[in-house]
């Protein structure tokens, strides 16, 4: 029997790539595709252009569709089989909730994007590759809603995401980040989002969470994230190949490449900071360590792939040491500035047992013990006596970050790092050399950013008691905010729990 | 020095006979089992032969279906009917 004869990947993914668009002649190119010039990257060759993976529409098509159907068919079976009882502890829930009402309005940010660069850059293998991850990051978007959904019938602070997340204060961390690379041009975007964010960073958000959903016995966010994920193999892939491609067609991408990989990798870091508290503080069973992820991700895979790129002149991003020294830091004082604030935001922080502080302790040996525990057990003594500790001034932000400046000096971990600019009269302030240097080189972009406090004290969120802003946020006070200890959720999952074990609990 | 690539899959099924594949297809590889998750890293270079898994499901596997386990890889990446090769240059 002859063996059917078939097209193979190289020739299928030439076919659709190549010879089926043309340079326009009723209207100049430039005019037709006017994005992808004024960064000042230079293109000789647009079908230098490959994608490594070679995917075509129809292989698109097929593995998407089988994708879809795994999730949905775990997600309705969760649904449908109160899988949230499996869960760990509720106290998970807080990761949960920060990652939904965070992240997933990025995904459809990035649908958007990247429809958009489908569109506008010229050459037809990129505009392929952007049209593919713009359906996948719709694709995102909407298992993460369906995720919500199930997740909105039985705990708090899911109710109204899309409308927090264009309000609260934390959340202005991941939206402020997103906006700055949709509002920059095709290619720092690409960089930002597809080769700093994908490619160098996107490992920590989602390998050791979604690991760690599934040590919690999170089936959803587990399916969700581990289906997105497949693809997110496919952007980082894209991630790379752009940077390989702008740095082959010229040699004076080079130094505006290293400028944005140096932006975006500092940009990237800081948002992960959240990340790193939901490793450390919000998993009542854990995988890593932020530490043990930094140095498996960024140290040790970072490190090969700016090895490699070193032949182009990249160097390693400037201040990757500084991220480095702050890796047994950051988590903890991540969460400290959320245990103080738990009664401004959606989720619920809550006094850390002894076995987990023992974790702690085990992983971080140089740090906890003597810069963290002590303040865990001040602010536990205070709670045991009625006295719960929330910081009722507001914080200070940083003009670039948008985190409260909680962040230490890279060589002193018991001072705070405050750094700050003048520009145009007024003083901006900044929680790292890093997030300062952001700003000065483009404060005419940054003097324009939406600071959660600032418009507070203008008077444009609500109102002027904490009450006020809370409302405007869409909270739901007494509820949604405040500790776990003594919030309805927690009498909820108690009561649940009880009801699992009625021996045990008679 | 030699430095790592690496792949991350689904401890799935479907992505079993891939990992008895790779580890197979390359003595140098180490495997670290996580919840829900295998990653596998090898020197310099590892590679996903397509006769290897299909050897082992006994059906002709296809190589982009190696995009239904994936989670994650760190090297170049070159792909062709035949494998799947992550390397660095």
């Amino acid at each position: 029997m002859a063996k059917k004869k078939k097209m193979g990947l190289k020739q299928k993914y030439a076919l659709l790539t190549r010879g089926l668009d043309w340079e326009t002649t009723y209207q100049p190119m430039d005019k037709v595709f006017p994005y992808d010039k004024f960064e000042g990257i230079k293109i000789k060759d647009w079908d230098a252009w490959e994608d490594p993976f070679r995917l075509t529409m129809d292989a698109y098509w097929k593995f998407q569709a089988e994708k879809e159907r795994k999730l949905y068919a775990v997600i309705d079976s969760f649904s449908q089989n109160n899988g949230h009882l499996g869960l760990t502890d509720a106290r998970y829930l807080s990761a949960v909730k920060l990652f939904l009402t965070g992240v997933s309005p990025l995904e459809y940010m990035a649908h958007r994007q990247f429809a958009h660069l489908g569109r506008h850059l010229r050459g037809a293998g990129p505009r392929v590759a952007a049209q593919m991850q713009s359906l996948d990051e719709l694709r995102h978007a909407q298992t993460q809603i369906h995720t919500i959904s199930h997740y909105n019938r039985y705990f708090d602070g899911f109710h109204d995401w899309q409308h927090m997340h264009d309000r609260v204060w934390y959340l202005s961390v991941p939206k402020s980040f997103f906006d700055d690379a949709a509002s920059a041009g095709p290619f720092e975007f690409l960089t930002s989002i597809s080769f700093s964010f994908e490619y160098v960073l996107t490992n920590l958000l989602f390998v050791p969470f979604m690991s760690g959903a599934a040590y919690n016995g999170d089936l959803a966010t587990v399916t969700f994230g581990f289906s997105a994920q497949s693809d997110e193999s496919r952007h980082m892939t894209l991630g790379l190949e752009v940077i390989k491609f702008m740095l082959e067609q010229d040699e004076g991408n080079v130094p505006i490449v290293q400028r944005w990989i140096d932006k975006w990798f500092w940009r990237g870091y800081r948002l992960l900071s959240l990340v790193g508290m939901m490793m450390d503080y919000m998993l009542p069973k854990k995988i890593m360590s932020w530490q043990e992820a930094w140095e498996m991700y960024f140290e040790e895979q970072g490190g090969a792939l700016f090895e490699d790129l070193a032949r182009y002149g990249i160097r390693p991003p400037k201040y990757h040491d500084v991220a480095s020294k702050e890796k047994d830091r950051i988590s903890h004082e991540v969460w400290a500035i959320f245990y103080q604030y738990t009664h401004a935001a959606g989720f619920h922080t809550w006094d850390v047992d002894e076995a987990h502080k023992a974790w702690l302790s085990e992983k971080y040996p140089n740090t906890f013990d003597k810069l963290y525990r002590p303040r865990l057990e001040m602010w536990k003594g205070m709670a045991d006596a009625g006295n719960r500790f929330y910081n009722n001034a507001l914080p200070q932000l940083c003009t670039t970050c948008q985190i409260p400046m909680g962040f230490t000096e890279p060589d002193d971990p018991s001072t705070i790092c405050f750094r700050s600019s003048e520009y145009g009269g007024d003083t901006y302030h900044f929680c790292s050399d890093g997030c300062k240097d952001i700003f000065d080189h483009e404060p005419e972009k940054y003097v324009q950013s939406w600071l959660p406090v600032h418009q507070i004290y203008q008077g444009n969120c609500g109102g002027a008691s904490v009450e006020d802003v809370l409302k405007w946020y869409h909270l739901n006070l007494g509820t949604d905010n405040m500790a776990y200890e003594g919030s309805p959720e927690q009498k909820l999952w108690s009561q649940w729990m009880a009801g699992r074990h009625p021996v045990a609990a008679e | 020095m030699t430095r790592n690539v690496s792949i991350t899959l689904q401890n799935t099924a479907d992505a079993r006979p891939i990992i008895e594949a790779i580890t197979e297809d390359n003595p140098e590889a180490t495997v670290a089992d996580f919840p829900s998750m295998v990653k596998i890293d090898c020197p310099g270079r590892l590679v996903v032969k397509q006769d290897s898994v299909s050897e082992r499901i006994g059906r002709e596997w296809d190589v982009q279906e190696l995009h239904l386990s994936l989670i994650t890889l760190s090297g170049n990446i070159d792909e062709d009917d035949d494998q799947f090769v992550l390397a660095w240059t």
